[in-house]
């Protein structure tokens, strides 16, 4: 044992951690308390993120090494209660109960503390060793709110240590309190429940063999009076005994309070919550006077009519000052980029010249995109989203949504979208219902991401005029709003109303902020570039073997006949699947030209764009949906998308043709 | 009067009422498809037996005892409009007519009987509001649950949804509806009984309603918020 000679007095009580071993600390909480904040804290930039297996539900962990020992972080989802209702509360709750961490970390927001107390004290009883982190003390400063933590301490009986995670402070004093709970183990205290309900658990406990299946006898007690679905399904295996008495105490229950015994026990839960915030808590003047600057804000972005116009405002500039950045940004790209080797197809000469060139064409692609469209888009959405502007978007836009089956939180994948469409179906994992989740996946690979509006407005605003490449986009949208509306109704499965917490404002931390845009740059990264590079690679290899010839005739039917385009649009398309707008550099490629007027009529560049922005998803998109959903539903989504793409090109080529 | 046309009255009363303010004798002459003079007529029945107050020339506005009657039967009348709709399917354009003629006959135990068997419906099929019922319950799994109704007792305060109520009006939680998976969800976000709330302010059509509670603000899908029942500050207090 060596690197803990230097600790602080505070010697281990239950035997010397051993430092070659990994230790597990994973981080609860309500959402938007700061628990990312004070992930990011705990273990830096270092961190892993991914899917709880078989859930669409993100897992993200990483490294603490403090006072020698090694121990790996797991952030937790945000949930307001492990009730398992949802796959996040599900998630937790079994990770918690199964994986069985050295310690559990319960990251409360201060300026909420009843609210937060109410899942501390639900955690508590899954009676794993528990320390408190109450954050935005500041914040609590600020509304003068001032709380003891020494007493809140020796009330639940377990570490509290108060921080600012944003900027830093009370995070060395929290890795010292996860270290030293380690070594210590703090349990929290039992708080008992009122006393009818108190004498039904104990009597069910009773009935229990200890240690089954793998939960503390009192929460089984506790989840049986509840009627918990899947604890009631697992005990019945063991002790139906102890099932049908539960059962019957919490009938007896629900005839005492004349509501369910769940909604009992979390109501008993909250009056522990207000007790103990009545002890703990103090609050200078009352908030209630006083119009906060929240209060005001949301006055004007909640504003029936003004609200919309600075939602119109947010959004249309978002777009605006992405592409104008964009556009000149990407220009400097391209052409730096160029001088350092050819970036248009190539077609001809020997196998390791083509897939050169193949693999730089993807990574050429991928930095072309990313770099000057994606991240100024989601540094702008981080900022609107971490200044708390894009919930009052989303309750503002939930009537709308509701036409589409939705409801306010889609904003934030749809939004997304007009960046990339990749990390946009990633983010359908914030809403909760799967039909839904599902449901917002569909339409964003349908949202003119950043790729379509080059096509858009290299084909059509450059040589028809930009009223076309509007309208294009009008159609679009109107497109989104029809199918989703009749998606709505086919697919099975229930829709959920929202129910959303409205945190305060605040001025944007940079850290929050550029951890956002970089953690979504990230997981875009990951997915587009091997699939730009394998699928560059791959394609233009085919093509110079001479395979991509017989693509154009075998395509013919489609392109030339239904969509009345030339016939070496075929291969334009395959190498668009790649990338939407490989198809302008394949295009210029194929006919040698990037005047494309002269090779195609006005109705052919409308039709071509048209065909371009809804058909296939692009590889990384349906690699993201089958990620999410599994590949039928993303081959589904993929050929229902063509399908539509052909049909109503081919209706458009005849339609144009009468007036173009 | 039969009971059937005073009934009819009130609730063409509460109906001008909840739009114009105060129900004028021309509005409800309209409303009834009567002549004026026999509004008049009716008005000072109503008045003699305390349903309304009747100021001749300006209208008529209902006295608690008159608001309570009509809640009631507008209760049954898009109790009865759900049950002939989702339930005997009955053509759409009927529904109306036929729930106004059977709502006047429908008894407490029926009315109770029926509210369990549709599951507590929050909304008739022309999408109004269903009134809270006036047994003092705290959540529908009173009904629900067990075999025999509830004891006809009825509430002290009347009972209204937080959508009704005006922005900055505070409230207290009294009533539930719905099955136990919309209580549980509301109730583990601290919506629990006798809590405290605010009413922040209502999205522009009918999108979701902001409400204060515990120190927290939550925005609730308007048609969840339907669901939650309140007793008003302001009307407990004058």
């Amino acid at each position: 044992m060596i690197g803990y000679r230097d600790g602080d007095g505070c010697r281990p009580v239950s035997g010397m951690p051993d430092d070659r071993k990994e230790y597990v600390a994973a981080l609860a909480g309500n959402a938007n308390v700061g628990k990312s904040a004070t992930f990011n804290q705990l273990t830096g930039i270092d961190q892993d993120i991914g899917n709880w297996p078989g859930k669409t539900v993100e897992r993200a962990e990483g490294l603490l090494q403090h006072r020698g020992l090694r121990i790996r972080v797991i952030d937790l989802p945000g949930i307001y209660s492990i009730t398992a209702l949802s796959t996040e509360e599900q998630v937790s709750r079994e990770f918690i109960a199964h994986d069985h961490p050295d310690v559990v970390v319960n990251v409360l927001d201060a300026s909420a503390l009843e609210r937060n107390l109410f899942f501390t004290l639900q955690l508590s009883e899954l009676e794993s060793p528990m320390i408190l982190a109450i954050n935005q003390m500041d914040l609590a400063a600020q509304k003068r709110i001032h709380i003891d933590i020494r007493k809140l301490s020796w009330l639940l009986g377990v570490p509290v240590i108060p921080t600012v995670a944003i900027r830093g402070k009370g995070i060395a004093e929290l890795s010292d309190a996860i270290v030293s709970a380690i070594q210590n183990r703090p349990k929290p205290h039992i708080i008992p429940y009122g006393k009818e309900v108190e004498d039904r658990i104990q009597r069910t406990m009773e009935l229990l063999p200890a240690g089954a299946g793998g939960y503390p006898p009192r929460w089984t007690a506790i989840k049986l009076l509840e009627g918990d679905p899947d604890t009631v399904w697992e005990a019945k295996k063991q002790t139906p005994g102890a099932v049908a008495a539960a059962q019957v105490y919490a009938r007896e229950l629900e005839k005492i309070h004349g509501e369910p015994a769940g909604t009992v026990l979390s109501g008993e839960r909250y009056h522990a919550a207000e007790r103990m915030v009545a002890e703990v808590m103090e609050i200078q003047t009352p908030g209630d006077q006083e119009i906060t600057l929240t209060e005001r804000i949301d006055r004007l972005a909640l504003h029936p009519v003004l609200g919309y116009l600075l939602l119109i405002l947010t959004i249309g500039g978002l777009l605006v000052w992405t592409f104008v950045i964009g556009a000149g940004m990407s220009e400097f790209i391209t052409k730096f980029l160029a001088g350092i080797a050819p970036i248009q197809p190539l077609v001809k000469g020997s196998a390791s010249a083509v897939l050169f060139n193949g693999a730089w064409t993807g990574v050429v692609a991928a930095l072309t995109l990313i770099l000057p469209y994606v991240i100024p888009f989601y540094l702008f959405l981080a900022l609107i989203e971490d200044s708390g502007f894009l919930t009052r978007f989303s309750v503002m836009l939930d009537r709308g949504m509701h036409k589409m089956g939705l409801h306010g939180k889609a904003i934030i994948p749809l939004v997304l979208g007009f960046g990339c469409t990749v990390p946009a179906c990633l983010s359908c994992r914030i809403i909760e219902s799967p039909k839904q989740k599902f449901l917002a996946a569909f339409l964003v690979t349908l949202v003119p991401c950043s790729a379509r509006t080059i096509v858009i407005l290299g084909v059509v605003a450059a040589f028809v005029n930009i009223w076309w490449a509007l309208a294009l986009y009008l159609f679009d949208f109107i497109l989104i709003v029809i199918l989703g509306r009749i998606a709505f109704r086919v697919l099975p499965g229930e829709s959920v109303g929202m129910i959303m917490e409205m945190p305060d404002y605040h001025i944007p931390h940079l850290s929050g902020v550029l951890g956002q845009t970089w953690q979504r740059t990230k997981s875009l990264i990951w997915i587009v570039l091997p699939a730009y590079i394998i699928g560059s690679i791959v394609i233009t290899a085919a093509y110079a073997v001479g395979l991509l010839e017989p693509i154009n005739t075998l395509l013919s039917p489609i392109t030339v006949l239904l969509l009345g385009l030339p016939l070496m649009t075929g291969v334009v398309f395959v190498f668009g699947i790649i990338r939407k707008e490989m198809t302008i550099l394949a295009l210029a490629a194929l006919f040698g030209t990037t005047v494309f007027s002269t090779i195609m009529t006005p109705a052919q560049l409308i039709v071509f764009a048209l065909v371009t922005m809804l058909y296939v998803p692009c590889i990384s998109t349906i690699m993201a949906l089958a990620h999410e959903f599994g590949w039928r539903r993303a081959l589904s989504i993929t050929a229902l998308e063509t399908a539509l793409a052909v049909g109503i090109g081919a209706v458009a080529i005849r339609f144009l043709g009468l007036f173009l | 009067m039969a009971s059937e046309q005073l009934e009819e009255y009130l609730e063409s009363i509460l109906d001008i009422e909840e739009k114009d303010g105060i129900a004028k004798t021309s509005a409800i002459a309209k409303c009834m498809r009567v002549a004026p003079a026999s509004v008049t007529e009716a008005l000072q029945t109503l008045a003699d037996k305390g349903f309304v107050h009747y100021e001749p020339y300006r209208g008529a506005y209902l006295t608690e005892q008159g608001r309570e009657m009509a809640r009631k039967v507008k209760r049954r009348h898009r109790l009865l409009e759900v049950f002939l709709s989702d339930v005997l399917h009955i053509n759409g354009e009927n529904v109306h007519e036929e729930a106004c003629k059977m709502e006047h006959t429908l008894s407490d135990e029926t009315e109770c009987a029926l509210c369990k068997m549709l599951n507590a419906p929050a909304r008739c099929p022309h999408g109004s509001l269903i009134e809270a019922c006036d047994r003092d319950v705290e959540s529908c799994s009173s009904c629900l649950l067990e075999n025999t109704p509830p004891s006809i007792c009825t509430r002290d305060e009347p009972l209204i949804p937080v959508t009704a109520l005006q922005p900055g009006q505070k409230a207290t939680i009294a009533f539930i509806r719905g099955d136990s998976s919309v209580v549980q969800r509301l109730t583990d976000l601290g919506l629990t009984l006798k809590t405290d709330i605010r009413l922040v302010r209502k999205a522009p059509l009918l999108g979701p309603v902001e409400i204060a509670v515990r120190r927290t603000r939550l925005a609730i899908d308007h048609a969840i918020a339907d669901h939650i029942f309140v007793t008003a500050y302001g009307e407990k207090a004058g």
